[in-house]
């Protein structure tokens, strides 16, 4: 197809370079610096794509990112990107798009037969209907969602990437119209770092669209100019085709910025867009505004477009977008655009305007370029339905309610309507900035804000150019002055030279026909989402008052455009209809992003390895070459067992208990928190934040210590040392580390400050080796020649310094597995290096690694809780059997009056008990839930759970801990743990299974 | 109360829809109700309907400071299942499920209940544990629910990503097929509806300023529109429930925390089930519409400011597409923020309060919209007979003295 | 995101910051002395202020330290940062007995 719509010259496009693109499978071609949608208009499409709920045929609207109906499913496979608005994807090369929503074409779509049936689908008629039979719902909805959605997901993973940027400013500029490169300008001038943000490719604004001047020369030049002084400044950032899309508290912006050419792919390795975290000092809004419709019958029609996306087609594209062109208006600046259309030998039918008499100067203009002017006049009907073929003219009353005498044809194939411009509030609203209503041309204006921001030109409700100049020039020195800076040779104040007198709009919402609404043709506010003025109105009449209550039950506002151009109307015809003002009934919330944002631009980096840090020990290396498999503890990564060729989990973890039990083995336990204590006042704060006694531990003693919330729950344990005077060493459960450090801190900064005592976490400073095995002994003694490991010399629960392997060492006779057990400190650095040589001297002592499933079996054996998970934060000491570890002697401790409360002191509570299965070979599942007794049917009352089962290799048996209501007074009972399949009985029994004497930990 | 059908729809299109009653008047306040409803959220609109319906009390007033339903029912993520960890969660939860079932006939408005099945995936060995015990206790309270195995979950959702080798694999997950979502405006104004035609004035725009309390006794209320007589009043503000006690003069274990949802642009399906995850922090569901609603965690801080900050959405994002690695080219459409009231063992509190005939109705974090029924059951009843019902006596504001919490903060996992 | 400014190290974000929750909750001197439900009221009672709310926050990626500050709960301005053990500035108390009266 050829470009038949493009005009002979003219343009922002680079004719030299021509693209080649497909839209739904057909090529065609435009140029360089043409959109999607300027490419599409210049092959003559004006049909791309069906609205959500009645496929009615839609073309292009717009020329911007306020466009309702333009929606492109971009690209295929794993470059897809779904409702991609024609007419903000720059051309490139090979470009792919298709219509969404249509099957099989656009022209030709077999769910229009949903129009046939509008009549039963007003707004909400889904709450009325679909609810028989009863169960019917599902059968509904999986028609409806599959008739809903408009582009489609990508069906395999994103092969691009993104990045984020953090950036500081004095003065962000956004926007990089008129008003905001004056803004940039001024700002810079004073030596401000100023970031200057524009959704565009180019910089320019609406002036990009315009034919004006500033300074006496094409508003383009005067724009070039000012890009390559801003471009000359160190200080100034120009981010281009970049869209700030929220503005948050305390002047904080998220940007997103498109960093290749072409949108829908990365280019030359480079992240495909990247989110700018940006925290400014002031911000200047210079937004611009978005034209507005004027709401006429059928105004949904292919080619009923908007009169400033005429000339931004005319003037930027060289593109005409029809062969006969009519302007319907309510003020002077859409003559501007027949004036362009005319200038660049469009034809143009006729201006229709709903002012008696309009006369300004651009009326005038109009006159004498030969337009005829239809004025007091109202677009009634729309001919046509897959493009506008003619409309219907008649004269409006007095009131502009309704329309009196003949109706009078005009062919046509495309309509520019504009019912005047709303400011663009939208970021100005995010950071709860307020907006107050301009009563004299009908708009919403920025008011107060809670942020150190100013508005300037179209965004602030000032439409001329002169007026944008000034304001933003103001707002730049302004900006900085606020910083106090400013400029020492202050640039000239831009002139226009293109403003003309305006005569003020007439702000009609609702442009009436011959019917009431919904009765002759349809009237689109929210065009993508099928909304009517009949919606509204409907819902004003059934109740749904509030303008949230319109919105959500009519659906304005909520498509993917967010009612850029249709909410402000949709609010004017609900005001009318509840008979209130337009500021009565206020707006809805403006809400980020402004425009669809990426979700993988907003993850950036932090997807796949780094989604989260794995932490990783000295020894990692070695356990992943003996080929164990992992366990993910907080963010440590631990051996979690080590399976030789062709074993089964359950073969693994019994030949590594037994191993240990019966030899010797090595466990990475560098994981567990280590907290470094010092200070005077260090024993006086262990008292007070574990429940068991501290003040006498002496120096080279170890001890284990229950840490609780202040609610008297459990919260961490672990082994503390005492390494000198005034000097400790705390370990904390692996994955309870930093909020252990946290609340330790917590107390000491906010509530103890007069405690001297410092924490330092050293857990990464140290590798920890763990011997535990009858032969732990014999095995460490080949290593060390300065510390005596006589039983008597270095008893359980003490540590020694010395040297392991010609490396400083401390060592701790500490064991969670119940026997023999030494726990090596070594610097991390040297874990490694010992590891090994511990591996390789242990061979003839049968030494295994093992990991943390063997762990938690032996622990288990003895009954040693695990915190998390014997615990749940709802778990006592006295709960599990530990008030041997309270104190009844201290005064307080963290938590002790909690314990005395009237359900935490309950002698009812769960207890931690032991299980045995009747079948010894059956291994009950862990979560299991626990009943007295058994009914044929749930429900069946709890008494408890399984936290703990495993099979013991030592004992030849299953075993298992649990927590039962009561459990210390149910010794001997037989419980069940139905799993389901079948019920499994068990005696509650003693939770230690081996060595209760303790006396292989202490041999 | 004119019937909603497909027959009156149809009937009223020949009279293009000019003929369709009010959903629910505006009345003035009268001076005096037997009981007045704080709030015209879902809890509160529910209440009310129950009074009328279960206890024949039809005197109530709900009174809204804004729009009925604008507060977190409007704003959250439509999340509804009951496979909560405790019975007494477990039993009320499943209690306003069960109402949910019936919901669209028994108030004649569809509330779209689809029950596509809630998944709560499990990424630890400590995750599986707790997630198999809460499926085994889902069980024996008669709560549908399984243990899903990644191989199980790929059925019912072919795009999550099932890699082991991922940050944090994708172990296993509980699925409770009669969980879902439903329209939660639709549950508010259905509610409203069916109040409102059982008697229930639904008084917008009308802020309690102050409660009238004779001799420790409610008398009534203070309001933007005057002041208002009651012999019991009931309070469901979420988010704003200590502003209120502060009113009556007692204290709260309550703080408010602003919470942020979102939703992408719509697509044809691609996602049928709730998928929810604690670990890597996300939920994600396709509404009707077909956009992706997607919920973050709160945010840390107090505030009552219903924004949040972009660097709980960046974290969530990163969350879904981790799990969802192809919505990595979808996009975000809109973010928004509700004041979420969450209490220390993140259940709610549905009490009577040291104010004789004042009763409370809040705390409900993160997860209130799926107890709406439920919520206004029992609270109707609390405040008819004057005292709880037995599914709501655990949740007693006195709990948090003598100790008796339901602490739901691991089963809630992701705090949803 | 806030803009915080920690009395230690200046302005910095939010996401550096952990929360801390309401200040100037002093622990009982004698908990076994206190009822269940004074002791609830430490526990778990909470102002959850509307408007200016003295809370702590901790410089987690920073300097560690605690500090207090005063934070409109309703528009999140911040209004003062001031050190552990102090009280809130004499404007920021003029402003929450402000509110009192009225």
């Amino acid at each position: 197809m050829s470009q038949t719509h493009r005009l002979h010259d003219g343009g922002r496009i680079d004719r030299s370079q021509q693209i080649d693109f497909y839209f739904n499978g057909k090529l065609m071609s435009g140029y360089r610096g043409d959109t999607l949608a300027s490419a599409l208009l210049a092959n003559g499409v004006m049909l791309v794509g069906r609205s959500f709920k009645y496929h009615r045929p839609r073309g292009i609207v717009t020329a911007g990112t306020e466009e309702p109906n333009a929606l492109v499913q971009l690209e295929r496979g794993a470059s897809t990107i779904s409702n991609m608005l024609a007419t903000r994807v720059p051309l490139y090369d090979g470009l792919d798009a298709s219509s969404v929503n249509c099957w099989p074409s656009p022209t030709y779509d077999v769910m229009a037969v949903n129009s046939l049936f509008h009549r039963i689908l007003p707004a909400g008629f889904y709450y009325k209907t679909f609810m028989w039979p009863v169960s019917g719902w599902k059968v509904y909805e999986h028609f409806i969602r599959r008739a809903a959605g408009l582009g489609k997901s990508p069906e395999v993973p994103d092969v691009d990437t993104y990045d984020k940027m953090n950036a500081h400013a004095d003065v962000v500029v956004v926007g990089a119209g008129p008003s905001g490169l004056a803004a940039a300008r001024a700002a810079a001038a004073t030596g401000a770092r100023v970031m200057l943000v524009d959704e565009q490719t180019e910089l320019g604004g609406q002036l990009l669209n315009e034919r004006f001047e500033i300074d006496g020369k094409p508003a383009m030049d005067w724009v070039a100019d000012v890009e390559s002084e801003l471009m000359a400044n160190p200080d100034v950032t120009i981010l281009k085709h970049t869209t700030a899309f929220g503005y948050y508290d305390h002047n904080f912006l998220g940007l997103i910025q498109n960093r290749s050419e072409n949108v829908a792919f990365g280019q030359d390795d480079r992240t495909r867009q990247r989110v700018w975290r940006v925290r400014a000092k002031r911000v200047i809004l210079a937004t611009g505004a978005i034209e507005r419709p004027l709401i006429y019958s059928d105004n949904d029609r292919p080619g009923c477009m908007l009169a400033g996306a005429l000339r931004a087609y005319v003037n930027r594209y060289g593109v005409s977008p029809g062969k006969r062109h009519v302007i319907f208006t309510n003020n002077d600046d859409a003559y501007r655009s027949a004036l362009d259309l005319k200038a660049a030998g469009c034809v143009v039918a006729a201006v229709v305007d709903v002012r008696k008499d309009p006369s300004g100067e651009l009326v005038t203009q109009a006159i004498e370029a030969g337009i005829e002017v239809i004025d007091n006049s109202a677009i009634t009907g729309v001919l046509g339905t897959k493009r506008v073929r003619g409309i219907e003219v008649m004269k409006l009353n007095d009131e502009a309610d309704g329309v009196t005498g003949t109706s009078r044809t005009i062919s046509c194939d495309t309509v520019g309507s504009s019912g005047g411009w709303n400011p663009v509030v939208h970021l100005h609203s995010h950071s709860a900035g307020k907006n107050t209503w301009r009563d004299e041309d009908g708009v919403f204006v920025p008011g107060d804000t809670l942020q150190a921001e100013a508005c300037c030109g179209a965004a602030n409700g000032s439409f001329s150019l002169a007026q944008a100049l000034n304001e933003g020039d103001f707002a730049g020195i302004d900006a900085a002055s606020h910083l106090g800076m400013t400029a020492k040779k202050r640039p000239a104040v831009p002139t226009a030279n293109s403003d003309v007198d305006e005569t003020p709009w007439r702000t009609i919402w609702y442009i009436p026909t011959t019917k009431p609404a919904g009765q002759r043709g349809k009237h689109y506010l929210d065009q993508q989402n099928d909304v009517t003025v009949a919606d509204v109105q409907l819902a004003a009449r059934e109740g749904y008052r509030s303008v949230e209550h319109a919105k959500r039950y009519t659906t304005l506002g909520m498509a993917t455009d967010q009612g850029k151009t249709g909410n402000i109307p949709g609010h004017a015809i609900l005001s009318a209809a509840l008979g209130q003002t337009i500021p009565q009934t206020g707006t809805t919330t403006f809400r980020p992003p402004y425009s669809p944002v990426t979700m993988g631009a907003l993850a950036g980096r932090a997807v796949g390895e780094f989604f989260d840090p794995i932490r990783r020990t000295p020894m990692h290396d070695w356990h992943e070459q003996a080929g164990c498999l992992w366990e993910d503890v907080g963010q440590w990564r631990r051996p979690w067992y080590y399976p030789a060729d062709g074993e089964s989990m359950q073969d693994a973890v019994s030949r590594e208990c037994l191993a240990v039990r019966n030899a010797v083995g090595m466990l990475d336990a560098t994981t567990l928190g280590k907290i470094d204590i010092q200070g005077p006042d260090a024993a006086e704060f262990l008292n007070r934040v574990y429940t068991n006694a501290w003040l006498k531990l002496a120096p080279g003693r170890c001890r284990y210590g229950l840490m609780l919330g202040e609610d008297g729950m459990v919260m961490d344990d672990g082994v503390t040392s005492c390494l000198g005077e005034n000097h400790y060493l705390m370990t904390t459960t692996s994955g309870g580390a930093p909020r252990v450090m946290a609340w330790l801190e917590e107390w000491l900064q906010t509530e103890w400050p007069d405690l001297k005592v410092y924490l330092t976490s050293v857990t990464e400073q140290f590798a920890t080796l763990q011997l535990a095995g009858p032969n732990a002994r014999d095995l460490l003694s080949e290593f060390t020649t300065d510390i005596d490991l006589d039983n008597d010399a270095f008893p359980f629960m003490s540590w020694q310094d010395g040297t392991v392997g010609g490396i400083p060492a401390r060592v701790y006779r500490i064991s969670f597995t119940g026997e023999l057990s030494y726990e090596i400190n070594v610097p991390a650095s040297c874990g490694l290096s010992l590891w090994t040589d511990v591996m390789n001297a242990g061979e003839k002592y049968g030494i295994t690694p093992f990991g943390t499933e063997t762990m938690h079996v032996l622990r288990a054996e003895k009954g040693f809780i695990i915190v998390g998970q014997e615990t749940d934060g709802t778990i006592t000491p006295i709960d599990l059997g530990m008030d041997w570890i309270v104190s009844s002697k201290k005064p307080d401790f963290i938590g002790k009056r909690s314990l005395s409360r009237e359900d935490t002191a309950r002698p009812d509570r769960k207890h931690l008990v032991g299980l045995r299965t009747a079948d010894p070979e059956e291994v009950l599942p862990e979560g299991g839930q626990i009943v007295a007794e058994t009914r044929p049917q749930p429900p069946m009352d709890m008494i408890g759970h399984v936290t703990s089962s495993y099979w013991s290799a030592a004992l030849g048996h299953s075993i298992a801990l649990a927590l039962v209501k009561n459990g210390r007074g149910r010794k001997g009972d037989t419980v069940y743990v139905p799993t389901g399949d079948k019920t499994v009985a068990c005696e509650i029994v003693e939770p230690v299974f081996y060595d209760p004497e303790g006396s292989r930990l202490n041999g | 109360m004119t019937k909603y059908s497909i027959f009156s729809l149809l009937r009223n299109a020949m009279g293009y829809h000019r003929d369709w009653q009010q959903a629910w008047r505006s009345p003035d306040p009268k001076p005096e109700y037997d009981v007045v409803i704080v709030g015209g959220g879902g809890h509160g609109l529910a209440t009310a309907y129950y009074l009328a319906k279960e206890h024949g009390i039809t005197n109530v007033a709900v009174l809204e400071k804004g729009w009925l339903g604008g507060g977190n029912t409007g704003r959250n993520t439509t999340i509804i299942r009951s496979n909560y960890l405790w019975d007494e969660s477990a039993h009320l939860y499943e209690k306003s499920l069960q109402l949910y079932e019936g919901l669209s006939q028994d108030i004649n408005y569809n509330i779209m209940l689809s029950q596509r099945g809630v998944l709560n995936l499990a990424h630890s060995l400590g995750d599986v544990r707790d997630t198999k015990r809460r499926v085994y206790a889902n069980k024996l309270n008669g709560i549908d629910g399984e243990y899903l195995s990644p191989a199980e979950i790929k059925k019912l959702v072919p795009i999550i990503n099932l890699d082991p080798t991922i940050r944090y694999p994708v172990l296993g997950s509980s699925f409770q097929p009669r969980g879902g979502t439903a329209r939660h405006d639709a549950v508010a104004w259905g509610l409203a509806r069916a109040s409102d035609a059982r008697g229930v004035d639904i008084i917008q725009n009308c802020e309690v300023t102050g409660f009238d309390i004779d001799k420790g006794k409610i008398t009534g209320v203070q309001t933007s529109r005057g002041q208002i007589k009651a012999k019991k009043v009931g309070v469901v503000v979420a988010g704003h429930c200590t502003v209120m006690s502060d009113m009556a003069g007692f204290r709260m274990p309550i703080e408010s925390h602003p919470l942020q949802a979102m939703v992408s642009d719509p697509v044809k399906p691609i996602i049928d089930v709730v998928v929810m995850s604690g670990a890597v922090h996300c939920y994600v569901s396709q509404s009707d519409k077909g956009e992706l609603v997607l919920g973050a965690g709160i945010d840390a801080h107090n505030s009552y400011s219903q924004r949040g900050s972009l660097h709980i959405i960046e974290d969530q994002i990163a969350a879904v597409c981790e799990l969802f690695p192809l919505f990595s080219r979808m996009r975000l459409m809109r973010q928004w923020g509700g004041i979420v009231d969450t209490c220390p063992d993140a259940s709610p509190i549905i009490s009577k309060t040291p104010v004789d005939g004042l009763y409370f109705n809040c705390g409900w974090g993160t997860g209130g919209f799926k107890a709406t029924p439920g919520s206004g059951w029992v609270f109707a009843h609390t405040i008819a007979r004057d005292e709880p019902h037995k599914l709501n006596a655990a949740f007693s504001l006195d709990r948090f003295v003598n100790g008796f919490l339901i602490d739901e903060h691991g089963a809630a996992g992701v705090a949803h | 995101m806030f803009l915080i400014n920690c009395p230690f190290c200046g302005e910095r974000e939010e996401k550096e910051f952990s929360y801390g929750h309401e200040a100037h909750i002093a622990r009982p001197e004698n908990p076994e002395n206190l009822s269940d439900a004074e002791w609830a009221d430490y526990l778990f009672m909470r102002k959850n202020t509307k408007g200016v709310h003295l809370e702590r926050w901790v410089h987690t990626a920073g300097c560690r330290r605690w500090f207090n500050m005063a934070r409109n709960t309703h528009t999140n301005e911040v209004l003062a940062v001031y050190l552990m053990g102090e009280q809130p500035p004499k404007e920021i108390r003029d402003m929450i007995d402000g509110k009192k009266k009225s």
